[in-house]
């Protein structure tokens, strides 16, 4: 049973993915970052909701667009922002940059650039759990673009037929890259492909936090107690382009807009005051969670760059 | 030639559009080549003309796009797939090298598979150890594959029109950075045959061999190097397999000193290849070793700094020119 607190610190962490978003984006267009990022706006309720049903040193792997589940799995939003200036405090010491950030200490695997990659490495870090007997669950991120790929398919069999302690989250949120669902798939439900593996399936609302926590609290219990896998869809959206250089013209303004609506943090709030906190609380923890975001800026700014030796030295142990 | 400039990514949008409108076996194979018209933009606009049947936007799923255009090809196709960043080859690599590379010869010349596999490569956009990659050396290895790497626009239209109507499979390796870069392209159609280099720059001094976006930087090198009394040859092989070595050879014996560039890690790459070569053939041709300047030993990193350090630029050619004929 979540408590009241639980879900004041899921608002918090939400909020934290929706700034460090938005500022990242900013500093984008005012060319302090380069390269190019996935931005998780308007998916924030899958990561938080997720990962709050999961023990501090339970493992998660991430996506291309892993800045969310990096920071409701814990991470440091100064050595987050630090990695997107390419600075040496960065989690990746500037070397990684936004695709390829990893908090191992706090049991993140690391976002990857190839989609669909992290699955068997999640199926791996299940099986290394299993033969450890060290009771961790592993929960694995990954898009609708991603159940389509190879990989997808031979480690969510592996992970059934060996019963490995993972849960695997497929954040459907509608396109992978320019491709919609609805041309990628001929089945209506991504969740549906679950009874192929012989394992439970159950498709989310991925705008609702509460609903995302209690469909993942009950594939970890399952998976801690060594009964397999679960296929979690969490039907979300992502409200801005695929990266930096998209024009959106595979999907409509009206679309986005509805979306929009249904905005997750917005939903949670809602339900706060229901339970009645007030919005001056609710406002005071988005400033913190602001001033927090611009602090972490200022980290980046005045960190240092990485050397080409120090790089060197990361190729091999 | 036409004085029409145009970009590398037109002229290869315009070849493909060509070759689509004279032959409906040719069709195009992708993620996000449709509406979105590729995620550089080589492809925009081809969906508009030849509707979503003949450009095929694909699920993510490297295997079977390569392996499909594979099949397509093996019942008389002629597929031009594209994987959206060269990292990306080598999750449908297995179709490539184990299956289309080696079908001819493994089935005893009963069947061929005339497939293009296009994907852009190279570094220096930010964009890290995924999406930063210079495979062409892997697959250049392969007995089978063809692998052409053109550096200018003309050579980019020339090039990919001779590897549609190639009765083999040919990888196609696009740098990233030269997508915008613009040069002439006559609006007629012409060909240019995969496995001839090109003497881009004569020179007396030293020899340049390079392909891609070496090409371009050892140009300006040698610009730099001219205006210091030091004339550099500079060859664009353009197809690493088949590799013409005759237009190698002649300038190596008139230069007799040789500098082979290229942006993937020199351990292994393929400028080891053409090393080796002239060592074996023209040793006695040779005032001094031939000189590997290639990428440094490591994944492309994110921080731009690093990134542009690890590859080859002009100061490099320049610096090593020097070294050579100092």
């Amino acid at each position: 049973m979540l408590s009241l607190e639980d879900k004041l610190e899921m608002y918090r962490k939400m909020y934290l993915i929706r700034t460090f978003e938005e500022r990242a984006e900013e500093l984008y267009m005012e060319g302090k970052i380069w390269g190019t990022f996935h931005l998780y706006v308007g998916e924030e309720a899958v990561a938080v909701g997720a990962c709050s049903a999961l023990r501090p040193d339970d493992y998660i792997t991430s996506t291309h667009r892993g800045h969310g589940h990096c920071i409701a799995k814990g991470a440091d939003v100064n050595r987050m922002m630090a990695e997107l200036f390419a600075k040496d405090t960065g989690y990746s010491h500037g070397l990684g940059g936004s695709m390829h950030i990893a908090d191992v200490d706090k049991g993140n695997l690391g976002a990857t650039g190839i989609v669909g990659s992290g699955i068997p490495i999640a199926t791996g870090a299940a099986l290394g759990c299993k033969l450890q007997k060290n009771n961790k669950v592993v929960l694995c991120f990954f898009g609708d673009g991603a159940a389509n790929t190879g990989a997808f398919h031979e480690s969510v069999n592996m992970a059934a037929a060996f019963r490995l302690p993972v849960v695997f989250v497929c954040e459907n949120n509608m396109y992978a890259m320019s491709f919609s669902v609805k041309k990628a798939f001929a089945i209506a439900d991504i969740s549906e492909r679950a009874l192929g593996y012989g394992i439970p399936g159950a498709g989310v609302d991925g705008n609702n936090v509460l609903e995302m926590y209690e469909a993942t609290q009950v594939a970890v219990e399952r998976a801690r107690r060594g009964e397999g896998p679960t296929f979690l869809e969490a039907r979300t959206y992502r409200w801005k382009g695929h990266s930096k250089s998209d024009a959106q013209a595979y999907r409509t303004k009206e679309e986005v807009r509805e979306w929009k609506e249904k905005c997750p943090i917005k939903f949670l709030g809602g339900h706060l005051k229901e339970e009645g906190v007030k919005e001056a609380e609710l406002e005071s923890i988005r400033k913190k969670v602001e001033a927090e975001i611009e602090e972490a800026v200022e980290f980046a700014l005045k960190s240092p760059e990485p050397t080409l030796e120090e790089a060197r030295r990361m190729v091999y142990v | 030639m036409s004085d029409r400039e145009i970009t590398y990514a037109e002229a290869l949008r315009e070849a493909m559009r060509e070759e689509m409108r004279k032959d409906s076996r040719v069709f195009l194979f992708g993620e996000d080549i449709g509406i979105y018209g590729g995620a550089f933009g080589v492809t925009q606009g081809l969906i508009e003309e030849f509707g979503p049947e003949r450009v095929i936007d694909t699920p993510i799923s490297e295997i079977a796009i390569i392996g499909g255009a594979t099949g397509a090809a093996l019942v008389g196709m002629r597929p031009v797939a594209e994987i959206m960043f060269f990292d990306f080859m080598t999750i449908g690599s297995d179709q490539l090298v184990n299956q289309a590379a080696k079908i001819h010869f493994m089935f005893g010349g009963k069947a061929k598979v005339p497939m293009v596999v296009r994907s852009p490569a190279g570094s220096g956009t930010g964009a890290a150890g995924h999406h930063s990659g210079s495979l062409e050396s892997w697959f250049a290895h392969i007995p089978g594959l063809k692998v052409v790497a053109p550096s200018t626009p003309y050579d980019a239209k020339g090039l990919l029109k001779s590897a549609i109507r190639d009765d083999n499979p040919v990888v196609f390796v696009e740098h990233k950075l030269l997508y915008k870069t613009k040069g002439q392209v006559p609006e007629e159609e012409y060909y240019i045959p995969i496995g001839e280099a090109e003497v881009k720059r004569e020179g007396k001094e030293v020899t340049v061999v390079g392909y891609s976006i070496i090409v371009p930087r050892a140009l300006e090198a040698s610009q730099i190097l001219a205006r210091e009394g030091i004339e550099v040859e500079v060859i664009d092989i353009k197809s690493l397999r088949p590799l013409d070595t005759e237009t190698i050879a002649r300038s190596v014996k008139k230069t007799n000193r040789v500098l082979v560039g290229y942006e993937p890690p020199r351990f292994g790459g393929f400028g080891a290849e053409v090393a080796a070569w002239i060592a074996e053939e023209l040793f006695d041709y040779l005032d001094a070793p031939v000189v590997r300047l290639g990428g440094e030993e490591m994944p492309p990193p994110y921080n731009p700094n690093l990134e542009r350090k690890i590859v080859p630029q002009v100061e490099d050619i320049v610096r090593e020119i020097k070294k050579l004929v100092g």
